[in-house]
Protein backbone atom coordinates (compact mmCIF):
# COMPACT_ATOMS: atom_id res chain seq x y z
CA UNK A 1 0.00 0.00 0.00
CA UNK A 2 1.64 2.84 -0.73
CA UNK A 3 1.18 6.65 -2.91
CA UNK A 4 3.07 9.33 -3.84
CA UNK A 5 1.96 13.25 -4.54
CA UNK A 6 3.74 15.52 -6.37
CA UNK A 7 1.62 19.34 -7.01
CA UNK A 8 2.57 21.37 -9.74
CA UNK A 9 1.36 25.20 -10.48
CA UNK A 10 -0.18 25.81 -13.02
CA UNK A 11 1.06 29.19 -14.35
CA UNK A 12 1.53 29.08 -17.95
CA UNK A 13 1.26 27.52 -21.65
CA UNK A 14 4.44 25.36 -20.38
CA UNK A 15 3.21 24.35 -16.96
CA UNK A 16 0.55 22.20 -18.85
CA UNK A 17 2.81 20.52 -20.55
CA UNK A 18 4.96 20.04 -17.16
CA UNK A 19 1.06 18.59 -16.05
CA UNK A 20 1.18 16.14 -18.72
CA UNK A 21 4.54 14.67 -18.40
CA UNK A 22 3.93 13.89 -14.64
CA UNK A 23 0.85 12.39 -15.55
CA UNK A 24 2.88 10.25 -17.80
CA UNK A 25 5.19 9.17 -15.94
CA UNK A 26 2.94 8.72 -12.74
CA UNK A 27 0.13 6.91 -14.64
CA UNK A 28 3.05 4.51 -16.62
CA UNK A 29 4.44 4.07 -13.01
CA UNK A 30 1.37 2.66 -11.78
CA UNK A 31 1.17 0.04 -14.78
CA UNK A 32 -1.90 1.56 -15.96
CA UNK A 33 -2.46 0.25 -20.24
CA UNK A 34 -1.23 2.57 -22.84
CA UNK A 35 -4.86 3.37 -23.55
CA UNK A 36 -5.61 4.35 -20.21
CA UNK A 37 -2.22 6.44 -20.03
CA UNK A 38 -3.08 8.12 -22.87
CA UNK A 39 -6.99 8.48 -21.29
CA UNK A 40 -5.71 10.19 -18.09
CA UNK A 41 -2.81 12.75 -19.86
CA UNK A 42 -5.73 14.02 -22.41
CA UNK A 43 -7.98 14.41 -19.32
CA UNK A 44 -5.49 15.97 -17.38
CA UNK A 45 -4.40 18.11 -20.52
CA UNK A 46 -8.46 19.92 -21.07
CA UNK A 47 -8.46 20.62 -17.17
CA UNK A 48 -5.37 22.17 -16.73
CA UNK A 49 -6.19 24.24 -19.81
CA UNK A 50 -9.61 25.06 -17.78
CA UNK A 51 -7.36 25.93 -15.12
CA UNK A 52 -5.18 28.36 -16.45
CA UNK A 53 -7.39 30.02 -19.08
CA UNK A 54 -11.03 30.39 -17.15
CA UNK A 55 -9.79 30.27 -13.29
CA UNK A 56 -6.62 32.24 -13.97
CA UNK A 57 -4.16 29.67 -12.76
CA UNK A 58 -3.61 27.36 -10.04
CA UNK A 59 -2.23 24.13 -9.03
CA UNK A 60 -2.40 20.63 -9.61
CA UNK A 61 -1.71 17.34 -7.01
CA UNK A 62 -0.89 14.13 -8.62
CA UNK A 63 -1.28 11.15 -6.62
CA UNK A 64 -0.39 7.68 -8.02
CA UNK A 65 -2.25 5.06 -5.68
CA UNK A 66 -1.41 1.59 -5.15
CA UNK A 67 -3.41 0.34 -2.45
CA UNK A 68 -5.89 -2.31 -2.54
CA UNK A 69 -7.95 -2.75 -4.32
CA UNK A 70 -7.30 0.07 -6.35
CA UNK A 71 -4.09 1.19 -8.60
CA UNK A 72 -4.29 4.04 -10.73
CA UNK A 73 -3.62 8.24 -10.82
CA UNK A 74 -5.88 11.07 -8.86
CA UNK A 75 -5.14 14.41 -10.01
CA UNK A 76 -6.63 17.15 -8.37
CA UNK A 77 -6.72 20.89 -9.60
CA UNK A 78 -7.68 23.34 -7.76
CA UNK A 79 -7.98 27.11 -8.68
CA UNK A 80 -8.72 30.52 -7.12
CA UNK A 81 -10.77 31.83 -10.15
CA UNK A 82 -14.19 33.07 -10.67
CA UNK A 83 -16.15 29.95 -10.27
CA UNK A 84 -18.49 28.19 -12.81
CA UNK A 85 -22.31 29.45 -11.82
CA UNK A 86 -23.91 26.14 -13.78
CA UNK A 87 -21.57 23.40 -13.27
CA UNK A 88 -24.64 21.39 -15.59
CA UNK A 89 -24.46 23.54 -18.33
CA UNK A 90 -20.45 23.79 -17.92
CA UNK A 91 -20.31 19.75 -18.10
CA UNK A 92 -22.47 19.94 -21.70
CA UNK A 93 -20.55 18.88 -24.62
CA UNK A 94 -20.16 21.97 -27.06
CA UNK A 95 -20.94 24.83 -24.19
CA UNK A 96 -18.22 27.21 -23.62
CA UNK A 97 -17.40 30.48 -22.72
CA UNK A 98 -14.12 31.10 -24.22
CA UNK A 99 -13.00 30.52 -27.44
CA UNK A 100 -12.74 26.52 -26.93
CA UNK A 101 -14.79 23.84 -28.43
CA UNK A 102 -16.47 23.00 -25.15
CA UNK A 103 -15.12 19.69 -25.09
CA UNK A 104 -13.04 20.12 -22.05
CA UNK A 105 -15.20 18.97 -19.19
CA UNK A 106 -17.36 16.82 -20.61
CA UNK A 107 -14.78 15.01 -22.45
CA UNK A 108 -12.47 14.85 -19.49
CA UNK A 109 -15.54 13.43 -17.69
CA UNK A 110 -15.25 10.49 -19.96
CA UNK A 111 -12.00 9.78 -20.48
CA UNK A 112 -11.73 8.64 -16.26
CA UNK A 113 -13.18 6.51 -13.96
CA UNK A 114 -13.81 8.83 -11.33
CA UNK A 115 -14.78 12.87 -11.87
CA UNK A 116 -15.96 15.34 -9.38
CA UNK A 117 -16.06 19.19 -9.36
CA UNK A 118 -16.92 21.64 -7.21
CA UNK A 119 -17.12 24.96 -7.51
CA UNK A 120 -18.35 28.22 -5.73
CA UNK A 121 -18.85 31.40 -7.65
CA UNK A 122 -16.09 34.29 -5.94
CA UNK A 123 -13.89 31.55 -4.83
CA UNK A 124 -12.95 28.83 -7.31
CA UNK A 125 -13.15 25.31 -8.48
CA UNK A 126 -11.56 21.91 -7.44
CA UNK A 127 -11.85 18.94 -10.08
CA UNK A 128 -10.38 15.72 -9.16
CA UNK A 129 -9.80 13.39 -11.84
CA UNK A 130 -9.15 9.46 -11.59
CA UNK A 131 -8.42 6.63 -13.51
CA UNK A 132 -7.87 3.15 -12.45
CA UNK A 133 -6.72 -0.38 -13.61
CA UNK B 1 10.46 31.18 -29.53
CA UNK B 2 10.83 27.58 -30.30
CA UNK B 3 8.79 27.08 -33.53
CA UNK B 4 8.41 23.54 -35.44
CA UNK B 5 10.08 23.33 -38.54
CA UNK B 6 8.21 23.17 -41.62
CA UNK B 7 9.84 21.54 -44.95
CA UNK B 8 9.41 21.42 -48.77
CA UNK B 9 8.75 18.89 -50.82
CA UNK B 10 8.54 19.32 -54.26
CA UNK B 11 4.68 20.97 -53.88
CA UNK B 12 4.05 19.84 -50.40
CA UNK B 13 4.48 21.00 -47.16
CA UNK B 14 5.99 18.30 -44.77
CA UNK B 15 5.82 18.57 -40.57
CA UNK B 16 6.62 16.11 -38.13
CA UNK B 17 5.42 17.22 -34.56
CA UNK B 18 8.55 15.70 -32.11
CA UNK B 19 7.83 17.51 -29.23
CA UNK B 20 5.05 18.12 -26.96
CA UNK B 21 3.61 21.23 -27.70
CA UNK B 22 2.45 23.92 -25.59
CA UNK B 23 -0.64 25.69 -26.95
CA UNK B 24 1.37 29.08 -28.33
CA UNK B 25 3.57 26.18 -29.77
CA UNK B 26 0.67 25.20 -31.26
CA UNK B 27 -0.58 28.45 -32.64
CA UNK B 28 2.52 29.53 -34.44
CA UNK B 29 2.73 26.47 -36.17
CA UNK B 30 -0.82 26.77 -37.54
CA UNK B 31 0.07 30.54 -38.75
CA UNK B 32 3.53 29.55 -39.99
CA UNK B 33 1.77 27.25 -42.01
CA UNK B 34 -0.79 29.15 -43.37
CA UNK B 35 2.23 31.73 -44.28
CA UNK B 36 4.18 28.87 -46.29
CA UNK B 37 1.22 27.33 -48.20
CA UNK B 38 0.46 30.96 -49.60
CA UNK B 39 4.82 31.47 -49.96
CA UNK B 40 5.27 28.09 -52.01
CA UNK B 41 1.83 27.77 -53.80
CA UNK B 42 2.04 24.54 -51.87
CA UNK B 43 -0.92 21.92 -52.77
CA UNK B 44 -0.49 19.46 -49.79
CA UNK B 45 0.48 19.87 -46.16
CA UNK B 46 1.61 16.46 -44.31
CA UNK B 47 1.34 16.21 -40.67
CA UNK B 48 3.37 14.05 -39.24
CA UNK B 49 2.01 12.92 -35.26
CA UNK B 50 3.70 9.64 -34.79
CA UNK B 51 5.27 10.99 -31.73
CA UNK B 52 2.36 12.51 -30.27
CA UNK B 53 1.50 11.03 -26.95
CA UNK B 54 -1.62 12.46 -27.10
CA UNK B 55 -3.84 15.41 -28.95
CA UNK B 56 -6.36 16.69 -27.01
CA UNK B 57 -9.45 19.47 -27.73
CA UNK B 58 -6.90 22.12 -28.23
CA UNK B 59 -5.05 20.09 -30.28
CA UNK B 60 -7.68 18.73 -32.64
CA UNK B 61 -8.91 22.38 -33.06
CA UNK B 62 -5.25 23.28 -34.75
CA UNK B 63 -5.47 20.30 -37.17
CA UNK B 64 -9.26 21.42 -38.02
CA UNK B 65 -8.14 24.84 -38.28
CA UNK B 66 -4.93 23.92 -40.26
CA UNK B 67 -7.19 21.76 -42.67
CA UNK B 68 -9.61 24.42 -42.80
CA UNK B 69 -7.28 27.22 -43.92
CA UNK B 70 -5.30 24.91 -46.38
CA UNK B 71 -8.61 23.98 -48.14
CA UNK B 72 -9.20 27.49 -48.96
CA UNK B 73 -5.73 28.15 -50.14
CA UNK B 74 -6.12 24.92 -52.62
CA UNK B 75 -4.09 22.74 -50.66
CA UNK B 76 -5.24 18.98 -48.98
CA UNK B 77 -4.23 18.26 -45.50
CA UNK B 78 -3.57 14.68 -44.48
CA UNK B 79 -2.44 13.97 -40.87
CA UNK B 80 0.06 10.62 -40.31
CA UNK B 81 0.89 8.38 -37.85
CA UNK B 82 -2.18 8.93 -35.43
CA UNK B 83 -1.36 5.90 -32.56
CA UNK B 84 -4.06 3.83 -31.82
CA UNK B 85 -4.62 4.84 -27.83
CA UNK B 86 -4.55 8.61 -29.25
CA UNK B 87 -7.36 7.97 -32.13
CA UNK B 88 -9.55 5.52 -29.15
CA UNK B 89 -8.93 8.77 -26.57
CA UNK B 90 -10.19 10.82 -29.05
CA UNK B 91 -13.80 9.22 -30.26
CA UNK B 92 -14.35 9.02 -26.62
CA UNK B 93 -13.55 12.80 -25.61
CA UNK B 94 -15.85 13.39 -28.40
CA UNK B 95 -13.69 15.35 -31.17
CA UNK B 96 -14.45 14.38 -34.54
CA UNK B 97 -11.55 16.00 -37.21
CA UNK B 98 -14.32 16.34 -39.94
CA UNK B 99 -12.03 18.50 -42.31
CA UNK B 100 -9.04 16.17 -41.68
CA UNK B 101 -8.02 13.27 -43.63
CA UNK B 102 -5.74 10.81 -42.17
CA UNK B 103 -3.33 8.17 -43.54
CA UNK B 104 -1.34 5.66 -41.29
CA UNK B 105 1.91 6.44 -42.39
CA UNK B 106 4.22 9.12 -44.42
CA UNK B 107 4.00 6.98 -47.73
CA UNK B 108 0.14 6.13 -47.61
CA UNK B 109 0.05 10.34 -46.88
CA UNK B 110 2.16 11.08 -49.35
CA UNK B 111 -0.12 8.86 -52.28
CA UNK B 112 -3.32 10.25 -50.70
CA UNK B 113 -1.97 13.68 -51.01
CA UNK B 114 -0.67 12.83 -54.74
CA UNK B 115 -3.88 11.47 -56.16
CA UNK B 116 -6.25 13.93 -54.41
CA UNK B 117 -4.00 16.47 -56.43
CA UNK B 118 -3.88 14.78 -59.49
CA UNK B 119 -7.94 14.55 -59.28
CA UNK B 120 -8.35 17.83 -58.41
CA UNK B 121 -6.21 19.19 -61.42
CA UNK B 122 -8.03 16.15 -63.86
CA UNK B 123 -11.69 17.73 -63.43
CA UNK B 124 -9.92 21.36 -63.71
CA UNK B 125 -9.17 20.18 -67.06
CA UNK B 126 -12.89 18.88 -68.00
CA UNK B 127 -14.40 21.98 -67.02
CA UNK B 128 -12.73 24.15 -69.44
Amino acid sequence: MSTSTETLPIKSAEDVVRVRQVVRTKAAGVGLSIVDQTKIITAASEIARNTLDYGGGGEVAIESVKEQPRTGVRLIFRDNGPGIPDIEQAMRDNFTTGSGLGLGLGGAKRLCTDFSIQSKVGSGTTIMLARWK
Amino acid sequence: MDRIPILKFGDCLLVTIQVDMHDQLAMALQDDLTARLVKERSRGVLIDISALEIVDSFMGRILNNIASMAKILDAVTVVVGMRPAVAITLVELGLELPGVRTALNVERGMDLIRSTVDAETASDVDLD
